[in-house]
């Protein structure tokens, strides 16, 4: 227990003398993690869509692959990116692996099926209420998406976040396609594991109050967020 | 509701326009699994008077209506407009159903969408849906969110929806089921408003009440076959088929 205490003592002396490393790490975290966020709200929002309004066959079979896939090993995804980064691989030449873009690759790869599993449900909720009345209107599948997307903007906010924790919280994938490279690709989570290892705990356990910080007080704006939108506009 | 008289020129069904009308339906069925919902039905559908699609629960009205407007394809038979892009370009027909759904926006938002989608310009949308808000007395709400607004008001606001489009025909799936006397009052008066520019009204109700108020002639549905069809004043004094005789006993005072 007092090494705990000795640790979290540690720790906030280290935060509060704004350590530089303890920062650029911080820092790298986040656009990481916000890039790789951002990259799949583009690609996994319009594909949710597309799921909630189009009737095909073997759509089926999509939303539950698409559902198996938000479980995805951050460990396979890192597997899989690395290989294709990989100076032997399809996208080698590109010269990628272990470099901050690869690491946003990973987690885009990551999260793309989070955002899309969750975002179909949310907007298939409302295709049910809407679908007469938009067909009535004479809408096309491509103006539906659309109007679904913008429609239900609130809940698809804790869809993204959902995405966005995700992205902040693994390790595998980050640890993988970029290394651990000092004032490179070293990231919150990774800097934990190797601090853990390394057995500087003060350092591993500031990183780790961040991280809870951080990920808490994403959490409570979005819900704030949600809430007021909700009142607002039923 | 007073504005109700002072139409602006803007909601006139356009008279140059290439009538749709008269709507035929040529043995027309459909059929869910080995169960006749509509059972080749044939009739044709005229201009002008407010026709009431009447019938027990389960005799097929909604689907009939749904099929007409081109929600629902029919397994057999044809729905035929008097011109034959009517079916596509939906500006000409219009729908509004039991449980208004309203979009997540403003109440005049809700209406320039529907405008938007059939082609008209943004600065068009905006001066219509301001008309048709006043005509239905919302002109206060336009800015709400729609789905804020009180059941009655959200039905007000789907007609208007309806009505901005200028529609020639305009389906109506009970469109009080769910309303109080007073809102079910409002909803009447601005049908009869909406058929005074010149749409064409086709609609169900449960109230036979409501069928007699507004009701020129009644299209009587059971289990899927037309029944009978005849003006609205004979079909309450002197119902023809031995099933509407049945159903108007069955009436509550």
């Amino acid at each position: 227990m007092s090494d705990i205490l000795n640790a979290l003592a540690q720790a906030s002396a280290l935060m509060v003398h704004g350590d530089g490393p303890l920062w650029s790490i911080i820092a790298l975290s986040m656009r990481v993690s916000f890039c790789a966020v951002l990259l799949a709200a583009i690609v996994g929002l319009p594909l949710a869509g597309w799921l909630a309004v189009s009737r095909f066959w073997g759509r089926q079979s999509v939303v539950t692959v698409l559902n198996a896939l938000m479980g995805l090993p951050p460990v396979v995804v890192g597997l899989v990116v690395y290989l294709l980064l990989s100076r032997a691989g399809p996208l080698g030449s590109w010269g990628l692996l272990f470099t901050p873009t690869a690491m946003i690759m990973a987690q885009t790869v990551l999260i793309i099926p989070i955002v899309a599993g969750l975002g179909r449900q949310v907007m298939e909720d409302a295709w049910g209420e809407y679908e007469e009345q938009l067909r009535s209107l004479g809408v096309t599948n491509f103006q539906a998406l659309w109007t679904l997307i913008w429609d239900t903007r609130f809940a698809l906010i804790t869809v993204v976040l959902a995405g966005l924790g995700r992205a902040c919280a693994e390790v595998g994938a980050v640890m993988i396609v970029g290394g651990n490279i000092d004032g490179v690709t070293r990231v919150m989570t990774t800097a934990i594991a190797m601090e853990t290892s390394k057995g500087d705990l003060p350092l591993a356990l500031g990183l780790g109050l961040v991280l809870i910080v951080l990920v808490l007080s994403v959490n409570a704006i979005a819900q704030w967020v949600k809430l007021s939108a909700q009142r607002r506009y039923g | 509701m007073q504005s109700l008289n002072g139409l602006n020129y803007r909601l006139n069904v356009a008279t140059d326009r290439l009538l749709m009308l008269p709507l035929i339906l040529d043995r027309l069925s459909f059929c869910v699994k080995g169960q006749m919902l509509i059972d080749s039905i044939s009739v044709q559908i005229e201009a002008g008077s407010r026709t009431l699609i009447l019938g027990p629960n389960g005799a097929g009205k909604s689907v009939l209506m749904r099929l007409c407007h081109g929600l629902l394809q029919p397994s057999s038979g044809q729905v035929i407009w008097k011109n034959k892009h009517a079916g596509v370009f939906r500006q000409i027909q219009a729908m509004v159903f039991q449980r208004p759904v309203m979009l997540r926006r403003s109440a005049l938002a809700n209406i320039t969408y529907a405008l938007g989608l059939s082609g008209v310009s943004a600065e068009e949308s905006r001066l219509r849906a301001e008309d048709v808000l006043e005509a239905v007395g919302l002109s206060q709400k336009a800015q709400h969110s729609a789905r804020v607004l009180s059941l009655g008001e959200q039905q007000r606001l789907a007609l208007a929806r309806a009505w901005a489009l200028g529609p020639e025909v305009l389906f109506l799936d009970e469109p009080t089921a769910h309303l109080d006397p007073n809102a079910t009052r409002d909803i009447e008066s601005i049908i009869a408003a909406i058929q005074a520019t010149g749409t064409k009204i086709i609609m169900t109700t449960h109230s036979l009440g409501q069928a007699r108020r507004l009701g020129d002639e009644i299209l009587f549905l059971h289990n899927g076959k037309l029944v009978e069809r005849s003006p609205a004043h004979s079909f309450f004094s002197a119902p023809a088929s031995a099933e509407a005789i049945n159903y108007l006993r069955g009436e509550l005072p």
